[in-house]
């Protein structure tokens, strides 16, 4: 302040002033200022930037095995008489799997594999195949008696030794695989009866039992989450939208509405886990409605994603230049055709991000699923039709992962990754589709 | 507008129709020690007949009694698994809530082995004197009992490396907790004569159990609350520790896993199937009565985990790593006749 009294003072020259090209000893304090200011603002980016590109490729690195598997290529004929006797057993697939070894072991017989091996060293080397098996019959049945191409999955630890997790270093001899199974996948992995394939059923699959990491697919659990964000989204946006139009455009301001406010940003801070038990409590064990369902789970996260929803959505209707509503009022728009015709839109924008933003929050949840029965084994695979996806059990997504992370063997570590990575290819497209929605509303004035 | 509103409606609507929808599959929870076997078995049951798949959800063996222990209805559980027998106020809890009639189902055995990174110090034979020693709150110095002052194993057992002492114990809410301290920690305590010394000291029989069961708190004994990969990534990080694990998972790593002895005994299905190996447990699991025959597949599902295919010694579970129940066939009659607990014992 007193630099430009003095500067403007008549008759009082200026002591330090030179010419306008050379600056003075404080405009180059203060453009070194801004300079330093902008390297400081390059480097909190490119630190970021470095971090997300760590993420990303720990991610596809450990995820990327997921999407191929080992398996075993082999023609196999089914009689009629075996599957009846099949059939008649107990434990089914077991019986199916037991013909299926003895198939594949007469084969490579037959084809003089320079190998030793027995049946129980095939066993070894091949996944849970007798429910493939069996679901295969079941559907086409005019192909029993056939000679069927059937490519069925290699056992995890033969898979480890595709990808390079299990090796004839690490490898302990135990009754999963003992180091001797190694040659024989090499001996068949030249004939080219195994295999690397890509890993359909790891995206269209139902979660697996803990032995059979080979069969284990998120596919289902990415139909729990979806039909759960389609509640969050059918519920909470039209709520979300009119209690925000109400509060912000027509309601007094009062004591009772500024509470009813306060109360609203402090929802938005409860912790996700609160939900799940008031989730638990009411939609439950007082209405009754099934657990492990995902309507409960879009129930649970709607109660979560209200809040961050009208928040947002106050923020862009008070965005609204007041001209607008002035503009419209004053030609003789009622107020409700004020908010609809002309301030709704253009607050469009701003509430489908806010809307995104909730739905993304309330797809990596996995802390409120926990109460209501939707964390842990649940494989039910896909429901029959709208109404059953929404009531049939099933897992979502982070739960998936979550459930796979814990399982003890490696394979299913590899899994959780792989979820990962579906699981942000989801969040991406969900989105990819709010940008090109809000490209579409989008108004400039 | 209208489109929201009729699709608000519609939300509305679905959520009152299904109130009434019965359940169709068989709901469990319970034990993270018996889900593994749990799900492999829920399965097959999916894949060899014609009910749907059960949903098995982890937790603990408390928290799925308690569940269990809510109702009767369609909204609770139907079976509850556990990695320890049922006690007493948890039958009365259940009680007070309807829940009479618990059919017990014993799958079979559980070893909890004791093993160090592959690469760490030689941990390959233990006594339960030697965990007690390592992690009890107070133990036994040269006849009286102190403060637990030992830093490496070494300093009470000088056939054990000199490493520092680091233990990653089940967590309290853990059934595998209870087989612990009943079989190792108490086990040590009497071996190393801190028992008696406590009772000598004026302490009551209870009480002494009880002190020898308390765990140092100096952070050289960790609780676990998470389950075994938890426990297998704190070992991956330190070279000295020492982690609690089920057989069965140690078997699934043996290739980052070393197990040690204990008792002299290398742990195994089969010392463990004829009781050599000391430190097993029995898992269970809970069939609600009320459940069967409102619940489709519930028995079915109980017959079908017991049968001898799948729980045998042959079966997928003895692959897995359980210890086949050598009385199994009674249990078989026992889910047959829907006996249940209370009525013959």
């Amino acid at each position: 302040m007193t630099d430009a009294t003095d500067m403007s003072t008549p008759g009082n020259p200026a002591k330090t002033r030179g010419s306008l090209h050379a600056q003075d000893a404080r405009t180059k304090r203060r453009n070194a200022a801004e300079t330093r200011f902008k390297a400081y603002g390059i480097a909190a980016i490119v630190i970021g930037l470095f971090f997300l590109v760590v993420l990303a490729v720990s991610i596809i690195r450990a995820g990327a095995p997921t999407f191929t598997r080992a398996v075993v290529d082999v023609e196999f004929t089914l009689t009629q008489p075996q599957l009846e006797a099949a059939e008649s057993q107990l434990f089914k697939t077991k019986a199916y799997q037991d013909l299926f070894i003895a198939a594949l072991q007469e084969r490579l017989d037959a084809r003089g594999i320079e190998a030793e091996f027995d049946a129980t060293a095939i066993e070894r080397l091949l996944g849970k195949i007798g429910g493939d098996l069996r679901a295969f019959y079941a559907e086409n049945p005019e192909q029993v008696g056939q000679p069927v191409s059937f490519q069925l999955p290699a056992s995890s630890r033969v898979d480890g030794y595709f990808k390079g997790r299990v090796s004839r270093e690490t490898i302990q001899d135990s009754r999963f695989l003992m180091a001797s199974d190694l040659d024989l996948v090499d001996a068949l992995a030249e004939a080219g009866v195994i295999r690397n394939a890509f890993n359909w059923a790891f995206l269209t699959g139902a979660d697996a039992g803990v032995d059979n990491p080979g069969g284990a697919g998120i596919g289902a659990s990415v139909v729990g989450s979806f039909f759960m964000m389609l509640v969050v989204l059918v519920l909470s946006l039209p709520i979300g939208v009119a209690a925000s139009i109400y509060l912000e455009e027509f309601a007094p301001k009062n004591r009772f509405t500024d509470l009813i406010e306060v109360n609203i940003s402090n929802l938005a801070a409860v912790p996700s886990i609160v939900f799940g038990i008031l989730g638990l409590a009411v939609f439950i064990q007082f209405m009754h409605l099934p657990q492990s369902a995902p309507l409960v789970g879009g129930l649970v996260l709607t109660l979560m994603t209200l809040p961050t929803i009208i928040i947002s959505t106050r923020a862009s209707l008070k965005a609204v230049p007041p001209s607008i509503r002035d503009a419209a009022l004053g030609v003789g728009a009622s107020k409700m055709q004020a908010v609809f015709h002309h301030v709704l839109p253009l607050a469009m924008p701003g509430i489908l991000t806010g809307t995104i933003i909730g739905l993304a929050q309330a797809l990596g949840e996995t802390a409120p699923l926990l109460l209501i029965g939707m964390v842990g084994f649940v494989a039910r695979g896909y429901p029959d039709g709208l109404m059953a996806g929404f009531t049939e059990p099933n897992s979502a997504m982070p739960a998936q992962i979550y459930t796979w992370a814990a399982r003890a063997d490696a394979g299913f570590y590899e899994k959780a990754w792989g979820g990962i990575i579906v699981l942000l290819a989801f969040l991406l497209t969900m989105n990819i589709i709010a940008i090109i929605l809000r490209r579409r509303f989008e108004r400039r004035w | 507008m209208t489109l929201k509103l009729t699709a608000s409606a519609l939300a509305i609507a679905a959520v009152s129709a299904t109130a009434a929808a019965a359940r169709d599959n068989v709901q469990i929870a319970g034990s993270s020690t018996v889900l593994p076997y749990a799900s492999i078995v829920a399965e097959l049951f999916g894949e060899n007949t014609d009910f749907p798949t059960p949903v098995v959800e982890s937790g603990g063996s408390s928290a799925g009694l308690k569940r269990f222990c809510e109702g009767v209805g369609e909204n609770t559980i139907d079976i509850a698994n556990a990695s320890r027998a049922i006690r007493e106020k948890e039958i009365k809890a259940c009680a007070e809530n309807g829940v009479t009639d618990i059919i017990e189902v014993r799958i079979g055995y559980d070893g909890i082995v004791f093993a160090s990174q592959q690469s760490g110090p030689a941990f390959t034979a233990f006594q339960p004197a030697d965990i007690f020693n390592a992690i009890g709150a107070k133990v036994l110095v040269d006849g009286e009992v102190v403060d637990n002052p030992y830093n490496t194993w070494a300093e009470f057992n000088s056939d054990l490396p000199d490493a520092e002492i680091a233990m990653f114990i089940p967590g309290t809410k853990h059934g595998t907790r209870e087989v612990f301290e009943d079989k190792v920690l108490l086990e040590g305590c009497e071996a190393t004569g801190a028992m008696k010394a406590m009772m000598d000291g004026g302490m009551s029989e209870d009480d002494a159990e009880d002190a020898c069961l308390d765990v140092r708190q100096d952070g050289r004994s960790v609780d676990i609350d998470g389950d075994y990969t938890e426990t297998l990534a704190r070992i991956d990080a330190n070279p000295d520790g020492i982690g609690v694990f089920g057989l069965a998972f140690y078997e699934n790593n043996t290739d980052k896993l070393k197990v040690a002895t204990m008792g002299g005994v290398a742990p195994s299905t089969e010392t463990i199937a004829s009781g050599e190996y000391p430190v097993s447990r029995p898992l269970f699991f809970y069939i609600k009565k009320a459940h069967i025959g409102v619940i489709p597949g519930l028995k079915e599902y109980a017959q079908f985990f017991t049968a001898d295919e799948i729980a045998g010694p042959s079966g997928p579970l003895a692959n897995y790593g359980l210890v086949a129940d050598p009385e199994l066939a009674e249990t078989q009659q026992k889910i047959a006749d829907e006996q249940v607990m209370g009525s013959s014992m």
